[in-house]
């Protein structure tokens, strides 16, 4: 077996050494006739070639991204990354490492975590930012419980532009903390009265902007009036790279900014591995959930970096920690982190630029379509279209044309009156080509 | 002298003759400065094209002025993030013993099948019949969990090992709920050599927490366990083996007094690669337990994650387990993506995250399993545990054994009472290990245990690399025992960093690079 070291000879007088006659003398605290006597009935172990075949026959029956034209986002997006970012990652020292207990022998890790807090803070206009969460869903459920301490409230109001499956996340855990959602119902033109749900027994607002319909958010003013009553706004975005061209919701006076990092260096992954980014006024840092990195000086007084701040986490503060959450997205945080760094401030407004410009292209094509209107009055790379038909049928019937057309906005939110409803993203991937084959295709199907 | 490897070597001589270098870099030792250091706002690595002018659709949300991030050319970045990752620690680099997390060999294998296009470029919200060979991998990954732990059910979305122990934790006050006992049952039990995410995770899930006392040898009592009993418990948490490296022995009867009482038995599965093939959570009464895939199935912990925690369930908790999943019936399976879709006798607590959890870890995991299959995953456990009896046997005549009386699993549980006297710590030993090559062993855990050192070999150590670890170990014992003092309490003389002021880091906290004030105004 390849990947066990240990000869029989080996096992034979290391347990001599030991002092057991053989190895399930070592289990002797197992229950009495708990002990397993035959292997289980799974199949025996197979060499790499083998695996390799069986699982590429299981890659085979997908349809990836890249060998189509392919539109879908709502939540995750399909992005260009540099081969030195993927590369780099697998780099043993790593890809191999684990959580930096030991910072002496862990500066890697510790240095791109702070290279990438820092990032995450100018990115999103705001003081300080954690090592990452789970991914942009769990961290605006941590964001959600975060508020409650702070403001010691416990009714969270949810915009209905938020992407439906983070509102069900939200539910989920606060419906076990026994706290209170109010989630507004989807509302594709972002006209929703969020500012008239807003009053003194609430403990945040969550809006997300570019919002899952792709509408941009006027924060400002929903941050003023959360202000006014004591309450905090939690703002969230599932597409980073939007970034690069929109005001950062730091600028718009958010508390809390939470978002999904996918699309910066990670991959699709069917949804995960993914990568949370989480940032907050710095007054609130004590509250705030996650991994944190911090400078400090060794013996020498060289500069290096420590996890810190500890005091708030599970493993001293027990039952009383800000979160249960004792790891973070470290390796794709790493991949985030040197996308980020190749792109630089230069990189990522060019890319936030091509996106958006192929998406105007996109929409403008698509709104000469009978059958065809483009919603949104604003939008990033992604925008909303009302169909002539149910969306969910269009989009099956794209898909047996060879094209992935977009998320129909009732697959995340069924029996909600939104059928009619096609959420389409298009990225810097996307040719002039594909998006012709689109406005085609779409032409015949509706 | 020569070292052990039989080769020349000059321990402690001419070590005063070095020269502090003018740059502060010692050779291939490179101080490496932040990004924003050496970046530039205009430079970049990556070419993208400008787009023809065109009419933005951003309206007044358009960004104004600067963001603020230096960008890096492609070779530029290559050095930086290369010169990073030599100052790390990791599995390949060497024996990397931290008890509780495994640290084991991460097959590249894994990595290679993870990247297929038709798993690492899949989107979660295409079309379903353009993804039914990822609807294969759960469903074979959930079946090789079904088998190996002997449960019925299993949730496969949460993110990582606490966001499973939450997951568990929900299907059990779901269940508590439906039976008209959410109000009544509300008291968690916790031991107290529990990870702090037991703990952490009950009161998130709005229980309150019981500290279950620990025995002197270790483990949970039954006894103990009954006298906490009554109307208001709704689970235990328990860990098996345990968090001292022991299989709780009562373990069974633990199970048999919660199920009595009407309440639930949580096991943290953190530990389960000491078991797998060798016994099953679910012949051992088990209700629901999470399984830390980068454990126990090895994918690559990547500098602390991300992480992988689906959770077993028993027939009583399955109605329960959250979307999506895939539901068999009739030999064809389905996505079921929400509630209102679940089929009959189903009624799922609610979502855990936005997708369908880590596909990259799952195709990692199955790639391991399929590699090791029933006998090789059986020999991995068994070879686990003999390394990790192997290194007490090595050591147990220099170091103490808190807990003597019963074997070890797969980790081996010292405490400092043989330090007493010396001057040197816990913390100064498991530095002076660093110079020595070694990443330190886990310390001061569990809390149970005063100054608690705690070694996980893994299954992939050769007997030669545990020889060499144990002789390095009782040569830093005895010279702990015999004063050599510095050798500890100035430790580690030879790593990229010299020890590190964490006191420092949570007084004053520097949480991300700050533009330096200019000279002049510094000044002022």
């Amino acid at each position: 077996m390849r990947y066990l070291p240990l000869t029989e000879t080996d096992r034979e007088d290391m347990l001599a050494r030991i002092g057991v006659p053989d190895v399930d003398a070592l289990f002797s605290d197992v229950p009495a006739g708990k002990l397993l006597k035959e292997p289980l009935d799974l199949p025996r172990a197979k060499g790499e070639l083998e695996v390799e075949r069986i699982l590429g026959k299981l890659s085979a029956k997908n349809t990836a991204a890249g060998a189509v034209p392919f539109f879908v986002g709502a939540g995750a997006y399909k992005h260009h990354v540099p081969a030195t970012v993927d590369h780099l990652i697998q780099r043993s020292e790593f890809l191999t490492s684990y959580t930096p207990y030991q910072p002496e022998i862990a500066q890697g890790t510790l240095q791109y975590l702070f290279e990438f807090q820092t990032q995450v803070a100018a990115l999103t206009g705001m003081e300080v930012a954690n090592a990452s969460m789970y991914d942009g869903s769990t961290g605006t459920a941590e964001a959600v419980l975060m508020a409650h301490r702070v403001t010691r409230r416990r009714k969270a109001v949810l915009s209905g532009g938020l992407h439906p499956h983070y509102t069900q996340v939200v539910e989920t855990l606060s419906e076990m903390a026994n706290d209170e959602v109010v989630a507004l119902k989807p509302d594709v033109r972002a006209t929703e009265d969020i500012l008239a749900a807003i009053d003194d027994s609430v403990s945040c607002v969550v809006v997300q902007s570019p919002d899952v319909f792709g509408n941009l958010r006027d924060l400002k003013p929903i941050a003023d009036k959360a202000h006014a009553h004591g309450a905090l706004l939690i703002a969230v975005f599932t597409e980073v790279v939007s970034l690069g061209a929109v005001t950062p919701p730091g600028a718009q006076d958010a508390d809390i900014v939470v978002g999904e990092g996918q699309s910066i260096g990670n991959a699709l992954n069917f949804g995960g591995p993914y990568v949370g980014l989480f940032a907050a006024k710095s007054k609130y840092v004590r509250q705030m959930p996650g991994r944190l990195c911090g400078e400090t000086v060794d013996a020498d007084g060289r500069r290096g970096f420590v996890l810190t701040l500890s005091t708030r986490e599970q493993h001293i503060r027990r039952d009383k920690a800000t979160s249960n959450i004792c790891t973070n997205s470290g390796l794709c945080v790493l991949a985030f982190t040197i996308h980020m760094t190749l792109l630089g401030q230069a990189g990522l407004s060019r890319l936030a630029e091509l996106n958006h410009a192929n998406a105007v292209k996109l929409a403008d094509a698509l709104a000469g379509v009978k059958g065809v209107e483009v919603v949104n009055e604003t939008f990033f790379n992604e925008f909303t279209l009302k169909l002539s038909k149910p969306a969910a049928e269009v989009v099956e019937a794209m898909a047996a044309k060879g094209i992935l057309a977009g998320v129909p906005a009732s697959r995340l939110k069924p029996g909600a009156g939104l059928d009619d409803l096609l959420i389409v993203a298009n990225t810097e991937v996307n040719t002039d080509e594909d998006r012709a084959a689109f406005v085609a295709a779409l032409a015949e199907v509706l | 002298m020569l070292n052990r490897q039989g080769r020349p070597s000059q321990a402690g001589e001419g070590a005063s003759e070095r020269h502090e270098t003018f740059t502060g870099n010692r050779a291939l030792q490179q101080i490496e400065p932040l990004i924003f250091e050496i970046g530039h706002h205009e430079s970049t690595g990556v070419d993208i094209d400008k787009p023809a002018p065109f009419k933005s659709r951003l309206g007044k949300h358009a960004r104004q002025g600067e963001i603020g991030l230096p960008g890096l050319s492609e070779p530029e970045t290559m050095r930086h993030y290369v010169r990073l990752s030599q100052k790390n620690y990791g599995i390949d680099t060497g024996l990397f013993p931290l008890g509780s997390c495994t640290m084991k060999h991460n097959a590249r294998l894994n990595e290679k099948v993870a990247r297929l296009p038709g798993f690492s470029d899949v989107h979660p919200l295409q079309p379903v019949s353009t993804v039914p060979g990822a609807l294969d991998v759960m469903l074979e990954l959930a079946r090789y969990l079904m088998t190996l732990t002997g449960m019925p059910a299993v949730a496969l979305s949460p993110k990582a090992g606490a966001h499973g122990e939450a997951c568990g934790m929900m299907a059990i006050k779901a269940a508590i709920a439906a039976k008209g006992e959410g109000a009544t049952r509300t008291v968690v039990l916790v031991p107290e050599s529990a990870h702090g995410t037991n703990p952490a995770t009950a009161a998130l899930i709005g229980f309150s927490v019981k500290a279950v006392p620990a025995r002197p040898d270790g483990t949970v009592a039954v006894e103990d366990v009954k006298a906490l009993l009554g109307p208001d418990v709704a689970a235990i948490m328990l860990t098996n083996p345990n968090t001292c490296g022991i299989f709780e022995p009562q373990i069974v009867e633990i199970a048999a007094a919660m199920h009595e009482a009407g309440a639930y038995f949580y096991c943290d599965g953190a530990n389960f690669n000491a078991i797998v093939g060798k016994a099953r959570p679910g012949d051992l009464g088990v209700d629901a337990m999470h399984i830390n895939l980068h454990k126990t199935f090895s994918t690559p912990h990547g500098g602390g994650g991300p992480g992988a925690g689906p959770v077993v369930l028993s027939e009583r908790l399955a109605p329960y387990a959250p979307v999506p999943f895939i539901h068999v019936e009739g030999g064809k399976s389905r996505l079921v993506e929400h509630k209102a879709d679940a089929p009959d006798g189903n009624d799922p607590f609610g979502r855990m995250t936005a997708f369908h959890g880590q596909m990259g870890m799952y195709v990692r995991a199955l790639a391991y399993m399929l590699s090791h299959g029933s006998d090789g995953m059986k020999q991995a456990s068994e070879d686990a545990v003999l390394n990790a009896n192997y290194i007490r046997a090595g050591l147990a005549d220099l170091m103490s054994l808190p807990f003597p009386d019963h074997p070890s699993m797969h980790e081996a549980l010292f405490d400092d009472e043989w330090l007493k006297g010396t001057g040197v710590t816990t913390l100064d030993f498991a530095k002076a290990m660093i110079d020595e090559g070694y990443h330190p062993m886990t310390v001061y855990f569990p809390l149970v245990v005063h100054g608690a050192m705690l070694i996980e070999p893994t299954e992939s150590e050769s007997k030669a690399s545990l020889d060499l670890f144990i002789a390095t170990l009782r040569d830093l014992a005895i010279a702990a025992k015999g004063n050599d003092k510095s050798r500890f309490t100035a430790a580690p003389h030879h790593a990229p960093m010299r020890r590190l002021d964490e006191t420092r880091a949570a007084r004053q906290p520097v949480l991300k690079w700050e533009k330096p004030a200019p000279v002049k105004e510094a000044a002022e």
